[in-house]
């Protein structure tokens, strides 16, 4: 019976971030935009020599893929807080935890998803071959994730701070620097072992500092 | 039963209410009053559990309100000040989700008709935020018709209404407190409520 109720509470806040993200298409697409932009600045700024780029090239499009998934993070939470759904959510029958791992698991498959997609469009420039290009896209499928789990942290943080999605990003990118170190490195192993690691501990930390910040 | 027992409010360095006991029975409905900055919305959130009383107990059929947890929040509904209306949704969805996170799937008849008994028939699907104040206020107080909670705690929900949304939201309260319900409405302006026991708190400046 709790267990169900679970169940359709967890649907229902799918299908809720699902619909407020195609209502804000614009978002999305700027992310996107920025990403795409971010990386091709590299190859105009550095030497155009052919090997140089490609050797370059993961971490570039990891960077980018980084900066990018900033951006949503400063309203993850803060839009729910101001309007007052947050404190609707927090008074539900439903766990604190379960609540906060929907939401990062729909800021993952709504932001990081394209990111992933659209990655082998930005390895082309760099002419990295079909294999590598496939490495980078799985490197960053495990990745991104874990940006999202560190962001959600920072983003319940720095609820109702002034310029909240620059302080996020200070906040976040210095906790990022492993996964970005492995990720760029081509370590998937000790990506996926960080990924497990903030698995268990990023929902519940973003849970705390949204209590402490609705509970006041 | 709702029990309240010697509450007191500390906010920053200020006591702002100091030992408040009250007890809500079943059928009871508790008018809330005081002047602005009084602890109205501070002892409605301490109701909720959103904040702790700095010294007091809040007792929910005989057990603390902070271990019983989320089997108390199925019993409570809140409105608040921030109405918790989604800007981007319609009224219909609105409902629709907010019971959805309480974990009850809710049919588009029993929301429509909701909807409909606080006067938003003809705005079922147009997206909130060309909605106005009262009528955003009125999708929020929808909720309360479909949630079936016992303990209503409502915090100045008849600002920016129309007469014929306070009566609406008056029967609404009255049908809840003679169905066993239990109200605690903070208002600066009179409930003439014909059904369930009426008392009041007042809180001093």
């Amino acid at each position: 019976m709790k267990a169900a109720s679970h169940l359709v509470m967890f649907r229902w806040l799918l299908r809720r971030e699902m619909i407020l993200a195609w209502r804000r298409k614009s978002d999305m697409i700027s992310m996107l935009a920025f990403f795409v932009i971010i990386a091709s600045l590299f190859p105009l700024g550095v030497d155009p020599d052919s090997r140089l780029l490609r050797y370059m090239a993961p971490g570039v499009v990891w960077i980018s893929a980084l900066l990018a998934s900033m951006l949503g993070l400063g309203s993850l939470f803060s839009s729910d807080y101001t309007d007052g759904t947050l404190e609707q959510m927090w008074i539900t029958p439903q766990p604190r935890l379960l609540i906060v791992a929907g939401k990062i698991l729909a800021q993952c498959l709504l932001t990081g998803m394209p990111l992933v997609l659209i990655s082998p469009l930005l390895a082309l420039q760099f002419g990295l071959t079909s294999s590598e290009m496939r490495f980078l896209a799985v490197s960053l499928l495990t990745g991104i994730p874990v940006l999202n789990l560190i962001g959600a942290i920072g983003s319940a943080l720095t609820i109702g701070v002034r310029g909240g999605g620059l302080v996020v990003a200070l906040i976040v990118l210095p906790l990022c620097i492993p996964v970005l170190v492995f990720g760029a490195g081509g370590n998937l192993s000790l990506v996926g072992a960080v990924l497990a690691l903030t698995l268990v501990f990023a929902p519940w930390a973003a849970a705390s500092a949204l209590t402490i910040v609705v509970e006041d | 039963m709702l029990e309240a027992s010697h509450l007191e409010c500390v906010r920053g360095n200020r006591t702002i209410f100091r030992d408040l006991s009250f007890a809500v029975r079943p059928g009871d409905c508790f008018r809330l009053t005081g002047p602005n900055g009084s602890g109205k919305t501070s002892l409605l959130r301490m109701l909720c559990g959103l904040l702790s009383p700095t010294h007091g107990t809040i007792r929910w059929h005989g057990a603390g309100i902070e271990t019983l947890g989320e089997e108390y929040f199925s019993s409570i509904a809140y409105v608040g000040h921030r109405p918790g209306i989604k800007d981007e949704f319609t009224a219909m969805e609105n409902l629709q989700v907010s019971s959805g996170m309480r974990g009850i799937e809710i049919s588009r008849k029993a929301a429509a008709s909701a909807l409909e008994r606080m006067g938003l028939g003809g705005r079922l699907h147009v997206p909130a935020r060309f909605l106005s104040e009262g009528e955003r206020r009125r999708a929020a107080i929808a909720r309360l018709a479909v949630n079936h909670s016992m303990l209503w705690l409502l915090d100045e929900v008849l600002t920016s209404l129309d007469r014929f949304a306070v009566k609406t939201i008056q029967l609404l309260i009255e049908d809840h407190l003679d169905a066993g319900g239990m109200a605690i409405v903070a208002t600066h302006q009179e409930l003439n409520l014909s059904s369930g026991q009426s008392q009041r708190i007042e809180l001093a400046a």
